[in-house]
């Protein structure tokens, strides 16, 4: 039986159906849950996709913290479920204190959409074991509040732990500290990703399909387990 | 506070009405007074006045848009589910598939207040989409500008791209692609033209109409407040002493994440099918809705106005029948599915409020705290208004502007091969040629994961079947120099440009929108201009076999009385089998051949040559043969299906070398290319003669390609072999001149971050 990974669909969530459709091509069944729902339906793993959640009109997530649908995910990660929450959802993860820092306006001041060269720093979390370590990828990056931000404990930290999931190459697109893209927790089943791997999926519509690891990752990790 | 009720203007005929101020004519007036066989109330006067406006009415263009509906070719048979006259025209694209989708203007709201004005744009023309059934799937933003370094455009620009981008990428609407223009006659009034696509299956097409007695009058979305209220101000001020609303801002204000929430949920409740009519409420408000869903059905309608949730409590009832608050819709809905409706809405935290009910009679009434403030007959209001046969004549100065050819007796052209390579690299980096990723990389591209091609691909393709590949692809062009010099031929030029460029990436072309943005139709040298164009683009679409399935006119733009170019904007849509054989623009691999298809001519009147170089216009556009541009399209498409294509690019702004140097940097591939010795080099490189694209095709298939070309009597040379990529790569014209990658990127990329950034 295939695992199955929920997809949260806030109300302003746009890229739901692009990671629902990212589990699928990775082999996995996509659960959709609801923003209200006060249960995880079982599922084996979690993603907050991409949007707007709210409107955002506030500080990026900072009212998806308070969903129903939240409180579960938070109690659910606490307990080694993997989550990865991609660009909306990493701002999510930020204010709902499963991950440490912030995601600010760009520096440019301007949304920005392109096709973003990365390295994979950490191939121990549950989302990037199937990549090597150090491994350039190329997925797309679109956000108008993506500069990661933490103060320099804080980032030591991160550096100290390996918990640097990936950094931006040639190009920082959103002013982010040390170029990070993403992050995880202390146990690495939870991830924060600013560029949407769920785009690089399929030859036909993403740059590349070099995205398809993480959710193959996640996968793998869930049959061994 | 007084309200002006029936009974009030039944009892005070010689009351003194604003109408003047509310844009009518003193006969258009006196024509209200006897419809209504007294004088209009003020909610009434209200509705008629912007409902009988140009941009509601059409009362100036409409004996011209009635050629639509008249040469009408024989495919659309075929092909028009839905014709001109809903909220937008709907296509069948096979498979059991509907793609409804339609250009509109935005550009006076986004010249007063540029970020607004351009996303209430989007958000307007998506909700027109919405309307018919359809999830909006993609949008696309042709744009006109003043100079690219003036001041005000500097100012109208970066804010007009970001109202774009603040409210497509919020509602996952992927931008696909558009235009970017400079010309000095936008300065003081640019083009902001939003398109919307959106696709459905056949049976869940949705008209806007109000039928079936009892049915319920619903209003849902965002609540009504004071945004957007234009010329009604003058009502309000001139009715309600000096403690009421004064003066509203005339450009309304956008929330993207409230029309995301209407979109999801107007998507739940025609999957349960509980609509019997809807329409969106945009310019007019509810004004509109409510008389043209009520003109559209059996007639009658009651309305209690003062349901209207309301942002803003001290609106008036005229206010509230004006307003143009974004993010609503108005549904006709049957009692026994009420129930399912306002949960449907619930779920997705959607005010709905019924505000009134279909009735027997053939009356509009609207009721405001228990007096009638309307009693009209709605199809006077909608559909009966006022038409103009505008006065129009061939402007004097058209002689003299078609006799000042671009000869090389008056345009200096360069003749060595230093003057023809610093020509290229000047052209690549003018604003009007220069790559677009300033403002493209503002838009998403990716979310809905759909998006095959996009800018600064010939066309936006979009698959709509994941299963069996079916996918669609617009594209919209408009050369508003070639229009000027000849309206007709100029509005043939932008239909066969969309039309070629939906072909280059394998798309085969089937039916048309537009955007006609012209001067005032009170000067008959705009007028006609407007009228040449219109019977260009019939006679065009005619031509080609592709029906027009609706469209939007934009009058009024000009700054004094200096009209814009005459800028009809074209969207061709087109439908590919499989979007696994679309044609992208980049140049293949290393050894592939290039082509050169269609002829060359000395035609440079008009061209991104004259225009960058000397700042001339003048002379007669190029040549436009549409059954030979029907012949390359079907060359295109054909050499896509049958997998002979490697890559495909129109030739058109900028001529062959542009055309060129974009397929090369598309692909950080160079190239060896040699010109045909027969033409002029010059002319070869930066004429911009129509009915052309360069292709790439395997050495393996250029046989089987030529002879396609050659079958059908379209000339076709082959002018050179795709090189490597890398650091060294080179676009070299052979015994010319050859300009590094490096140096064309440079050049292409620098223009408008410089400007804008």
């Amino acid at each position: 039986m295939a695992l199955r990974i929920g997809v949260v669909t806030f109300p302003g969530s746009l890229d739901d159906r692009d990671a629902a459709r990212a589990v699928r091509l990775a082999g996995g069944e996509a659960v959709a849950l609801w923003h209200k729902d006060r249960t995880l339906s079982g599922v084996d793993a979690v993603v907050l996709p991409g949007g707007f959640s709210y409107g955002d009109y506030l500080r990026c997530g900072a009212i998806s913290r308070f969903a129903p649908v939240m409180a579960a995910v938070v109690e659910g990660a606490q307990g080694g479920l993997p989550v990865l929450g991609i660009c909306n959802g990493f701002q999510i993860l930020c204010e709902s204190g499963l991950l440490p820092g912030a995601l600010t306006r760009n520096d440019s001041l301007h949304f920005v959409c392109r096709d973003q060269r990365l390295r994979i720093e950490s191939v121990t979390t549950a989302w990037t074991s199937g990549y090597t370590a150090g491994q350039e990828i190329v997925v797309p990056l679109k956000n108008g509040e993506g500069g990661y931000v933490a103060d320099q404990l804080a980032l030591d930290e991160l550096e100290a732990e390996g918990r640097i999931v990936a950094r931006y190459l040639e190009v920082n697109p959103n002013g982010s500290r040390r170029d990070i893209a993403g992050i995880s927790n202390a146990a690495g089943n939870v991830v924060g990703l600013m560029p949407h791997p769920e785009h690089a999926v399929e030859p036909l519509t993403g740059p590349t399909t070099d995205g398809l690891a993480f959710f193959t990752s996640v996968l793998t990790r869930l049959v061994r387990s | 506070m007084s309200v002006d009720t029936v009974k009030n203007a039944t009892a005070t005929p010689e009351a003194v009405q604003p109408y003047a101020e509310l844009g009518l004519k003193p006969d258009e007036y006196a024509r209200i007074r006897e419809i209504l066989g007294r004088r209009p109330t003020s909610s009434e006067l209200a509705m008629y006045s912007v409902m009988w406006s140009e941009h509601c009415s059409y009362k100036s263009s409409k004996v011209h848009l009635r050629q639509f509906g008249e040469k009408v070719p024989v495919e659309a048979a075929d092909v028009l589910l839905v014709g001109i006259g809903e909220n937008a025209g709907v296509v069948d694209v096979g498979q059991g598939y509907a793609v409804t989708f339609k250009v509109e203007s935005h550009n006076h709201p986004s010249y007063v207040e540029p970020y607004q004005g351009a996303a209430t744009g989007v958000g307007g023309i998506v909700r027109d989409i919405l309307t018919m059934g359809a999830r909006p799937i993609a949008v696309m933003d042709p744009l006109r500008f003043g100079p690219a370094d003036a001041p005000d455009t500097r100012r109208v620009l970066p804010g007009i791209v970001a109202g774009i981008g603040g409210y497509g990428n919020c509602l996952g609407l992927p931008n696909i692609g558009g235009e970017l223009v400079f010309d000095p006659s936008y300065l003081g009034n640019p083009l902001v033209n939003a398109l919307c696509v959106g696709v459905m299956r056949h049976e869940d097409i949705k008209l806007a109409r109000a039928a079936g007695e009892g049915n319920l009058v619903v209003l849902f979305g965002a609540k009504t407040g004071g945004d957007g209220i234009g010329g009604v101000s003058v009502l309000a001020s001139e009715t309600f002493d000096a403690h009421g609303p004064s003066k509203r801002p005339s450009v309304q204000v956008g929330d993207p994440f409230t029309e995301k929430l209407l979109i999801e949920c107007c998507l739940e409740i025609f999957a349960a099918d509980l609509v019997v009519g809807i329409q969106d409420l945009g310019g007019a408000g509810i004004s509109c809705a409510t008389s043209e869903l009520a003109s559209a059905g059996t007639g009658g309608m009651h309305v209690t106005l003062d349901r209207v949730p309301l942002r803003d409590a001290s609106l008036s009832p005229e206010e509230i029948l004006m307003s143009e608050s974004q993010e609503r819709m108005c549904a006709i809905v049957e009692p026994v599915q009420l129930d399912r409706f306002l949960e449907i809405c619930a779920k997705w935290d959607v005010t709905v409020t019924v505000i009134g009910e279909v009735t027997a009679g053939e009356r509009l009434v609207i009721e405001w705290h228990g007096e009638t403030i309307v009693d009209v007959p709605p199809r006077t209001v909608a559909h009966d208004g006022p038409v103009y046969e505008r006065p129009y004549s061939r402007p004097t100065w058209q002689d003299a502007l078609q006799a000042d050819a671009p000869t090389p007796e008056r345009l200096a052209r360069p003749a060595t091969a230093d003057e023809l390579r610093a020509t290229l690299l000047r052209l690549v980096a003018s604003p009007n040629l220069a790559s677009k990723s300033w403002v493209t990389s503002q838009y998403d591209k990716y979310v809905q994961g759909n998006t095959v091609l996009a800018q600064p691909e010939d066309s936006g393709m979009v698959r709509i079947d994941e299963q069996t590949g079916l996918g669609i692809a617009l594209a919209t062009d408009g050369n508003g120099r070639f229009a000027k010099l000849d309206p007709y031929n100029g509005a043939k030029l932008a239909l066969a440009e969309a039309y070629r460029n939906v072909a280059a990436g394998g798309a085969k072309p089937l039916a048309v929108t537009n955007c006609l943005n012209f001067g005032s139709p009170e000067d008959p040298d705009v007028m006609w201009q407007f009228a040449e164009a219109v019977r260009g683009l019939a006679d065009g679409c005619l031509e080609l076999g592709v029906p027009v399935t609706g469209g939007n006119v934009s009058f009024y733009n000009q700054t004094g009385e200096t009209p814009i170019l005459p800028t009809p904007v074209i969207g061709v849509l087109g439908v590919i089998d499989d979007v696994e054989r679309r044609t992208p623009m980049g140049f293949g691999s290393e050894g592939e051949m290039i082509l050169l298809v269609g002829a060359t001519r000395d035609e440079l009147a008009g061209s991104e040559w004259a225009h960058t170089v000397h700042g001339h216009l003048g002379g007669l556009p190029p040549e436009v043969d549409l059954g030979r541009e029907r012949q390359l399209a079907e060359i295109l498409v054909g050499g896509s299906r049958d997998g002979m294509l490697t890559a495909a690019h129109d030739v058109s702004d900028g001529g062959l070398a542009q055309t060129l140097v974009e397929m090369a940097l598309r692909s950080g591939r160079g190239a060896r290319v040699f010109l045909p010795e027969d033409l002029d080099p010059f002319v070869a490189l930066f004429a911009e003669s129509a009915g052309r694209a360069v292709v790439v095709v395997p050495r393996s298939e250029e046989l089987r390609f030529t002879d396609m070309c050659v079958a059908r009597y379209v000339p076709v040379a082959r002018i050179g072999v795709v090189d490597g990529a890398g650091k060294g790569a080179v676009l070299d014209v052979q015994g010319l001149f050859s300009v590094a990658l490096g140096d064309l990127e440079a050049a292409a990329e620098a223009t408008l971050p410089a400007l804008f950034s």
